[in-house]
């Protein structure tokens, strides 16, 4: 596989092997920068990161990851007072920063904007999310922080939880981790239960998956207990958010039946999904997790940009 | 004896056993209503051995390429295809559901770039029987019914 100009839009366009070359070139990454502070493979090379809508952490991963491969970030953070808000076309807007960039990172809130830009780009494109659809880069590091941790994917008991039926996280981590030797545990509210098309994708794939509304009961199977979060504004009425707001919440008492090494993530930010006593127990890993996005965005500018 | 209802064409493309009712979606599906798409002879509600009643399309002067005929498939299955040239029926086939459909199927996710942007709708077949297909830009799949609305 060519690395150099490919686009990064979707974890559907990725083969086992493509992931594990990236978890493998970042942890490469990872221990240069503990040796050596930050690297240059990427000096004179300049990031553009677009985010048509905000989302104030991803885009700082984007670019503390350039930074730390030596090279520099332009772009906004949102359209407020760019020639966006005064009409311009995604596509001459794309066509305009690839004039002062080498390779982009788009954050856009309709689904397919990032494939679109990467089909008008010639540089590189990275997708930081469109709408509901797609955000690769979050995946590749829950993939390496789990691959970190317990040195190997293949084998481990993963439980999911929480918005199964929304969550376009666990949708794609999900997807990924068929491409393993897993067994999944989808925890849920019984309305937000994981798509059925999606589970019927995982047994295919030859995925152990139990699907249960039972927290407390499932908590001792795990290796991993990945959280997220009830999000108000993807339910179609509030009516159906007020039942299910608050279903699950994983504090230290609950944690007492958990495996000795049980690590709990969760892709930030949280509200009360998580009890903030668990952060200093030896469960979690969630800025762990939050550190990952560094080597595994550093890894993906790199080799788009064909300096690596 | 139905066939001779309908006026024989020397040169052209003749698109049978539509289902009755669907000659409009196909007419519309082939972009026959410009006005250089070539003369139109339709018949529809046409007794069939096959479907009881059917539509026929005949486009004179005209020859539709494979391609471009197979997008009639999602509307109408059935469909064969004569290719006549000086009143003979030079090749025939029935239509079959192209990989990838372009152009002629609105995504029905209102959220998706391809309703928004100047780009064309685009769709890879995910499977025939049931028909499901996958948005090239949003990546959501849509079946059957769906399908029809959005055509
Ligand atoms: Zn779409």
């Amino acid at each position: 596989m060519d690395w150099k100009g490919r686009d990064v839009i979707s974890i559907r366009d990725f083969s086992k092997e493509d992931i594990e070359f990236v978890l493998g070139v970042a942890e490469r990454l990872e221990k240069e920068l503990k040796e050596k502070g930050s690297l240059d493979y990427a000096r004179g090379k300049i990031l553009a990161t677009l985010f048509f809508e905000p989302s104030t952490r991803t885009r700082l991963s984007f670019e503390s990851a350039m930074h730390r491969l030596g090279g520099s970030v332009i772009g906004f953070s949102s359209t407020l007072g760019t020639s966006v808000m005064k009409g311009e076309n995604l596509a001459d807007t794309i066509r305009t920063v690839e004039q002062y960039s080498d390779v982009i990172v788009i954050r856009h809130p309709m689904e397919g904007a990032a494939r679109l830009a990467a089909e008008l780009a010639e540089i590189p494109v990275i997708n930081a999310g469109d709408g509901s659809n797609q955000h690769p880069t979050q995946t590749l590091l829950d993939l390496y922080t789990i691959r970190r941790t317990f040195g190997k994917i293949d084998g481990l008991k993963i439980g999911l939880l929480g918005d199964l039926k929304y969550g376009r996280t666990v949708h794609s981590l999900a997807e990924a981790l068929a491409f393993y030797d897993v067994e999944l545990y989808l925890i849920s509210p019984e309305l937000l239960r994981m798509p059925k098309h999606i589970v019927e994708e995982l047994r295919e794939r030859g995925v152990k998956v139990h699907e249960t509304t039972n927290l407390e009961g499932t908590i001792p199977e795990l290796d991993v207990l990945y959280v997220t979060r009830i999000q108000k504004e993807r339910f179609p009425d509030e009516e159906e958010y007020l039942k299910v707001k608050g279903s699950y919440q994983v504090n230290c008492e609950l944690l007492k039946n958990a495996r000795e090494g049980m690590k709990v993530m969760h892709p930030l930010p949280r509200v009360d999904e998580i009890h903030p006593e668990v952060d200093k127990s030896e469960h979690a890993l969630y800025f762990r997790q939050v550190f990952s996005g560094i080597p595994v965005r550093m890894a993906l500018l790199g080799l788009t940009l064909g300096v690596l | 004896m139905s066939e001779l209802k309908v006026e024989v064409i020397p040169d052209g493309t003749v698109i049978d056993h539509i289902p009755v009712g669907k000659w409009l979606k196909v007419v519309e599906i082939l972009g026959l209503t410009n006005p250089n798409g070539g003369t139109l002879l339709i018949a529809s509600n046409v007794p069939s051995k096959k479907l009881g009643r059917k539509d026929i399309v005949k486009v004179e002067g005209r020859y539709l390429s494979e391609e471009e005929v197979n997008k009639i498939a999602l509307v109408a299955p059935s469909a064969t295809v004569n290719i006549v040239k000086d009143y003979k029926i030079v090749e025939k086939f029935k239509v079959a559901i192209p990989d990838e459909i372009v152009g002629i199927l609105k995504c029905p996710n209102p959220n998706c770039v391809s309703n928004h942007e100047y780009t064309k709708p685009r769709f890879r077949v995910e499977s025939r029987e049931p028909l499901k297909l996958r948005c090239h830009y949003c990546e959501r799949t849509i079946e059957w019914d769906e399908i029809l609305g959005n055509l």
